[in-house]
């Protein structure tokens, strides 16, 4: 009698325990994300642009006071006043409608092209980590020829083979980010392949194949999202690159790069707010996902410091 | 060392090799209707049978790349399809150009970032050193072409400053020459700061929490002897590094820089290239930017090797 009383107690307090543990568990990773906050500061900023863009990007119509390409040519090169924020260019059309409307071109290629960037580099990597031996030592060679060239060289050979185009670049900057984000992506894969459970892995008789996407990947995401994370502000900035000297995203669509060149160029010393806001929305977006960037590097993964793209 | 040497020269033949059937792939790869277009609207051809004749198209393509490889080899890299001249000199004319702008904000970048960036790390955590790294962020987040562009509208509006339309050749006025690359060579450089900065702290930084500077510390040495004597000696080591990374990104920015100030150099002569379909010129381009950076790389690992004597028995 005196034991199942005591039993029941026993009972009761666990589930009491573990329901208070639970509801700590869940308190604390609601203040270990406002602890990050506080720790990086910059970090959090960074990540609140990019919602900013996201939300612009994903609600442009709404947003937008006009069409990207509606043009007024009563109300050309007007400056910034309350009926156009940001003024208007030589078309007549609001600048600030067009900043907008580039956020999505650069979401649509950015994450595009990290898209591709990431899953090809992370594909390669893992094989050419995980096998090594021949395999491995010619796919890093094709790296390293891939990676003597200078990035906006290659950017606007592919371009001009591939010829201009949204998808084209975001085929583009995706292939030639890979070779470098492999490199990455393989070293991770030589750091986790050593572990203990690893061997246990292939010891119960696991395969190749279940071993590297049961094991191995999930245990290489940190790198990985944060090549994704610095690759997003790469890839917009170089997007921009090339649709400034016209080999990325063609007129009329709204690319921040694009807008900054072209005829435009002859009307920017009476109208400077036509290459100023644009450029502003690029360096905005750009520092924001870089501090964020930063800050995830930080936090998950201290080892990769140091190693961010270099346009 | 030896070893290592070859080991690392050895290394650099299936690099090369690889190099060059990319860039022979660039013709090859062209869909047929830009050949189409480079003999209709850019007139390099009457025909288009005589275009790929031009382009040496009409071998089989083991032949063509023997062909290829063997003139790149003995320093034949073929004739421009807008100039007619031949690409070495149409390459050599333009190189110097490049050169300099490249020196310059490579110089520029070591003589202001190096120091800032020791500054920033010894002082962690302090005013300057949230100041130096927005900075640093600010600077890789700018887009160049933008930069550059502003400094030209504020330019002529506040200060009635434009660069100059034609090109002054140091020969003919040698103030007007630096004056002209001066502006062009601090954006340039002005975004390789940023990475001088950044891999400067990071790696001052880590020199700093080592045993030797704890003990150098402890053992009651001043402060600033511990940071010239102990630290930056060893953080120099890296700066080979980032000699070796500043490259690629001035070739890149140069493309750019170029085109904006309208320097007659081998990046603004990329993007023309492509622009008026001369691909035998773009390949030629890539293949000489392509070399540079392979040769840099190699010197940076042999004087890593030199200096470092881990590396040279660690990895070789």
């Amino acid at each position: 009698m005196a034991t199942r009383e005591s039993g029941r107690e026993t009972g009761v307090a666990e589930r009491r325990a573990a329901s208070l543990a639970s509801l700590r568990a869940r308190r604390s990773r609601i203040s270990v994300l406002l602890g990050l906050a506080r720790q990086k500061p910059l970090g959090a900023f960074g990540l609140m642009i990019l919602v900013v863009m996201l939300l612009g990007a994903t609600f442009a119509p709404l947003l937008a006071p006009y069409g990207y390409n509606e043009t007024d040519l009563l109300n050309r090169l007007q400056g910034p006043s309350l009926s156009h924020w940001f003024g208007t260019d030589g078309s007549g059309r609001d600048m600030l409608s067009r900043v907008i409307y580039g956020a999505r071109v650069s979401v649509y290629v950015g994450f595009g092209a990290v898209a591709i960037g990431t899953v090809c580099a992370t594909l390669l990597g893992m094989v050419s980590g995980y096998f090594g031996g021949v395999f491995d030592i010619m796919i890093q060679r094709v790296v390293d020829a891939i990676m003597a060239f200078p990035t906006l060289l290659l950017l606007i050979t592919i371009m001009s083979v591939l010829g201009p185009g949204q998808l084209n670049v975001m085929i583009g900057l995706g292939i030639a980010s890979m070779a470098g984000n492999s490199r990455v992506m393989r070293s991770a894969v030589l750091a986790t392949k050593e572990a203990p459970y690893i061997e246990a892995a292939r010891c119960i008789g696991c395969r190749d194949t279940r071993v590297l996407a049961r094991h191995i990947l999930p245990n290489i995401t940190a790198p990985m999202i944060i090549l994704a994370t610095l690759g997003l502000a790469f890839a917009i900035l170089a997007e921009a690159s090339l649709s400034f000297l016209g080999f990325g995203v063609p007129p009329p669509a709204p690319s921040w790069g694009g807008m900054l060149s072209g005829v435009g160029r002859s009307y920017f010393l009476v109208a400077p707010w036509i290459a100023i806001f644009p450029g502003l929305a690029i360096s905005l977006v750009v520092f924001g996902i870089n501090m964020f960037g930063d800050a995830l590097r930080d936090v998950l993964d201290p080892r990769l410091r140091g190693g961010t793209h270099n346009l | 060392m030896t070893k290592y040497v070859v080991s690392r020269l050895l290394l650099i033949i299936p690099t090369l090799g690889l190099l060059s059937v990319g860039l022979f792939a660039i013709i090859r790869l062209l869909p047929g209707d830009v050949v189409d277009i480079m003999y209709e609207e850019n007139g390099y051809a009457a025909t288009k049978a005589e275009m790929r004749e031009i382009l040496g198209l009409n071998d089989p393509i083991a032949v063509q790349y023997v062909h290829w490889i063997g003139d790149v080899a003995t320093g034949d890299f073929g004739t421009s399809l807008l100039t007619k001249r031949t690409i070495g000199s149409e390459i050599k004319q333009r190189m110097p150009v490049t050169l300099e702008l490249g020196l310059s904000s490579f110089v520029l970048a070591m003589l202001i970032a190096f120091p800032i960036g020791v500054l920033s790390a010894i002082k962690q955590d302090s005013l300057i050193d949230y100041a130096v790294r927005s900075y640093a962020v600010g600077g890789l987040s700018i887009p160049n072409f933008w930069l550059a562009t502003l400094i030209i509208i504020f330019g002529a509006k506040w200060f009635g400053w434009s660069p100059p339309v034609e090109f002054i050749t140091l020969r003919d006025d040698p103030v007007g020459h630096v004056k002209q690359l001066i502006v062009p060579a601090l954006v340039l450089g002005g975004f390789g700061w940023s990475s001088v900065i950044r891999m400067t702290r990071a790696m001052m930084l880590e020199v700093l929490r080592e045993d030797y500077i704890r003990t150098a510390r402890a053992k009651g040495l001043a402060n600033s002897t511990v940071i010239l004597r102990h630290a930056l000696r060893n953080a120099i080591i890296p700066v080979i590094t980032i000699i070796g990374n500043f490259l690629p990104g001035v070739l890149s920015g140069a493309v750019i820089i170029e085109v904006i100030f309208g320097l007659p150099g081998i990046g603004r002569y990329a993007v023309e290239a492509i622009r008026t379909r001369d691909y035998p010129m773009l390949q030629a381009i890539n293949l000489f930017f392509a070399l540079q950076v392979v040769g840099m790389n190699l010197i940076v690992d042999l004087a890593y090797g030199a200096i470092d004597p881990r590396i040279r028995y660690g990895n070789a």
